[in-house]
């Protein structure tokens, strides 16, 4: 791959490569893509670890990624970028994930939505300035049967009204706003 | 293995169980009302009662009526308590010993349990689906063994044409079909993959199949792949089903251990293999030709049909794809065979539907009723109507590729056919109630909404299409559109709907021509007055211009 890639990418492919020999987490996925024989057909599965490890996916990543599947940077650049999952920024230090599924929508999880919105003074999909709180929509979590639901920091919680999760977040987006 | 050890090993699970079983929901809806904490309190109360050799707790999955969670089950008594609290779970076990509790219970002749039909979910919330020795008791993998030793390929697929089973993920396309034509076509290597992207927003049947009952999804697979000739299965999960992922891991892991899956199964020639393949969000990758895009490691982008994934498929092989409902239903069938599936649902229509009930309902949870049952059983009885004696409007099915059924629609049998009558589908299942309070043209825009933001792009009609309809309804609802904006967004939904190229945006439209077929006072009312329309002051007789 590094025959066909610009001078540039040479470098930060070389650059990550070097850095890789220092961070533990590299040898992880390393290791993860060594699993999966350095298959094309793993590179989701691959992203998966790496945004597991990292928190996102940042451009030498997706760089080393592709060097150790053979695949061209833009076909993982591409892969990333499709993917809601996946995200090329870093992420806060809490998430909060508002499901907006059909059965939470009729039951009002757009205004749970829209008070976190004002309360942390950021939008949807956005982090707050100090890294601290980042907010997220979901399309649906299949926790239908409790909605609304919101998750927060990976604990999903049912039936939820504006004033519970302003109070839920209250210590989280302090600072943002 | 063999059949001998199989038997043996569910002689051994029935013969090391309890008088009494206490099942404890450990299904996501229920896990998130704090059920692991239910679960361990209810451990430790048996344990401190002495009650250890007469009283087994038991991790189940779905046990239906998640409103209501956490649900705990109780045997032989048939005792169900709901809103379960870690605090007073102990008091189960108290009960036990005959003392008076004061704990809510659901009762059992409830019709939203006593109208279910169970069989793909006739282990859910009986087997711990974390032990593939509780399946095993549960007569599992015998429909494998029965196929492998005592059919031929030929013969499964037979079976399968009988049942008249259709597939569950919304298409109704006929399963056994499906299987011979993945059986005539030629290849030596053969596909099979799971779809278990349910990306519908208010669906949640498969993920309830896969948290509950996840090895009756493994042996579906394991009889479809010896009944086309392959060797190697795929189950693309969702990404946001993390506890059902790893339920399927810890299956798989456990099947191969024991022999069930890997190479020569059941001391035949027959070997498979089962890998997961987890999505990462991206709705149209349901879509079968973007599904297995996306297994490839590509972007999840769909291409034309024909060749079918039938012919050409996975890395252009013969791939059989269905859904997880349909897989659930196999080893039933083969087990109590085609004839006896059929006989229940109706003519076109055979066997059950699990549907996710949720929305503006008393009762949301999952059901398993014959097809047939027409929606006003589902949803006033078994669903209990909506809450707070408000009036129910609208049911929405298929998801955002479905419709709203009005009320004055309710006594439809619910079956591919009917459904199909009043413009909307089947879908996976998920059962959206609305009452008077929902406002239509609202839902419609919702659903354009999602759409909008799901198309992959690479057809123009989906791509651009779904913005123009999106803007529109943003239009209508802001009060800002005339009659000539409905004229339009008509004509806009009719070009999307025949010229998109795979399933999301042909159906794209549906929301919004069902609400508009039987809400159309709503969007009217919203209506600016046309200004070049005819005036209605002009008196009749006299000669009027209409410009247009």
């Amino acid at each position: 791959m590094l025959t066909c890639t610009s001078n540039s990418k040479r470098k930060a492919v070389v650059a990550v490569l070097e850095h890789a020999s220092g961070d533990k987490r590299f040898k992880i996925l390393e290791t993860h893509m060594k699993r999966h024989q350095h298959k094309a057909d793993a590179l989701i599965e691959v992203l998966h670890k790496a945004q597991e490890l990292f928190g996102f996916l940042d451009d030498g990543l997706m760089l080393f990624v592709a060097h150790h599947l053979k695949l061209p940077p833009s076909r993982v650049y591409g892969v990333a970028t499709f993917y809601h999952f996946f995200t090329l920024k870093p992420k806060g230090a809490h998430t909060c994930v508002v499901c907006l599924g059909t059965a939470c929508y009729v039951k009002g999880a757009d205004q749970v939505l829209r008070a976190i919105e004002a309360r942390a003074g950021i939008k949807a999909g956005d982090t707050t300035a100090d890294k601290q709180f980042s907010l997220v929509t979901a399309r649906c979590i299949g926790a239908c049967g409790i909605a609304p639901a919101v998750v927060y920091d990976g604990t999903v919680t049912p039936r939820q009204t504006p004033e519970g999760a302003l109070e839920r977040v209250k210590g989280w987006c302090s600072h943002g706003h | 293995m063999d059949i001998k050890d199989l038997l043996a090993l569910k002689e051994k699970e029935l013969a090391a169980r309890k008088p009494i079983c206490i099942r404890c929901c450990t299904a996501a809806g229920c896990l998130s009302s704090r059920g692991e904490a239910v679960k361990e309190r209810l451990e430790r109360a048996v344990y401190d009662a002495g009650l250890g050799d007469q009283v087994e707790v038991r991790g189940v999955g779905c046990l239906r009526l998640c409103c209501q969670g956490p649900l705990v089950q109780v045997d032989p008594e048939n005792l169900l308590y709901e809103k379960v609290t870690p605090e007073e779970a102990g008091s189960i076990v108290d009960a036990l010993n005959g003392e008076k509790v004061m704990l809510s219970r659901v009762d059992p002749d409830n019709p939203f349990f006593t109208k279910q039909q169970s069989i793909v979910l006739a282990n859910s919330g009986v087997v711990d689906p974390n032990r593939i020795e509780s399946y095993v008791a549960a007569d599992g993998y015998q429909a494998l063994h029965q196929a492998l030793h005592e059919m031929t390929p030929k013969l499964v697929v037979e079976e399968m044409l009988t049942s008249g089973l259709r597939g569950r993920g919304g298409a109704g396309y006929p399963t056994g079909l499906k299987w011979a034509t993945v059986q005539k076509a030629a290849g030596a290597k053969k596909y099979v993959i799971c779809n278990a992207d349910e990306g519908d927003p208010g669906a949640f049947m498969d993920r309830s199949v896969l948290e509950s009952d996840p090895h009756s999804v493994l042996e579906g697979m394991a009889i479809g792949a010896y009944a086309v000739g392959a060797d190697q299965g795929y189950i693309y999960v969702r990404a946001e089903y993390p506890l059902a992922i790893a339920r399927l891991q810890t299956a798989i892991n456990q099947a191969r251990r024991l022999g069930l899956m890997g190479s020569a199964i059941f001391e035949s020639p027959f070997h498979f293999n089962v890998d997961l393949r987890i999505g990462a969000g991206a709705f149209v990758c349901g879509e079968e030709t973007a599904l297995m895009a996306s297994v490839e490691g590509k972007r999840g982008t769909p291409r034309p049909r024909p060749p079918f994934p039938a012919e050409s498929g996975l890395w252009n092989c013969p791939t059989l794809i269905n859904n997880v409902e349909t897989f659930a239903n196999v080893a039933a069938i083969l087990r109590r065979g085609g004839a006896w599936f059929a006989g229940i649902g109706t003519e076109r229509s055979k066997g059950t539907k699990v549907f996710a009930l949720a929305g503006k309902i008393k009762n949301t949870g999952l059901i398993e009723v014959p097809m047939g049952t027409p929606l006003r059983v589902i949803v006033e009885e078994m669903g209990g109507g909506a809450p707070d004696g408000a009036l129910i409007k609208a049911v929405q099915t298929g998801g955002p590729s479905g419709g709203c059924i009005p009320a004055e629609h309710l006594d439809t049998p619910v079956d591919y056919d009917s459904l199909n009558k009043l413009g909307s589908i089947m879908g996976s299942g998920g059962m959206i109630v609305m009452d008077d309070s929902t406002r239509m043209v609202d839902v419609a825009r919702f659903f354009m909404e999602f759409c909008m933001d799901e198309s992959c792009g690479k057809c123009i009609p989906c791509r651009a299409g779904t913005v123009q309809i999106h803007d529109l309804l943003a239009k209508v609802l802001a009060g800002m559109a005339t009659a000539r904006d409905l004229v339009q967004l008509e004509e806009l939904c009719d070009l999307v709907k025949n010229t998109s190229l795979c399933g999301l945006g042909q159906t794209a439209p549906n929301p919004v021509l069902s609400t508009l077929r039987f809400f159309r006072r709503e969007y009217e009312e919203l209506l600016l007055p046309d200004p070049f329309a005819v005036r209605p002051t002009v008196p009749e007789g006299q000669v009027s211009v209409e410009i247009r």
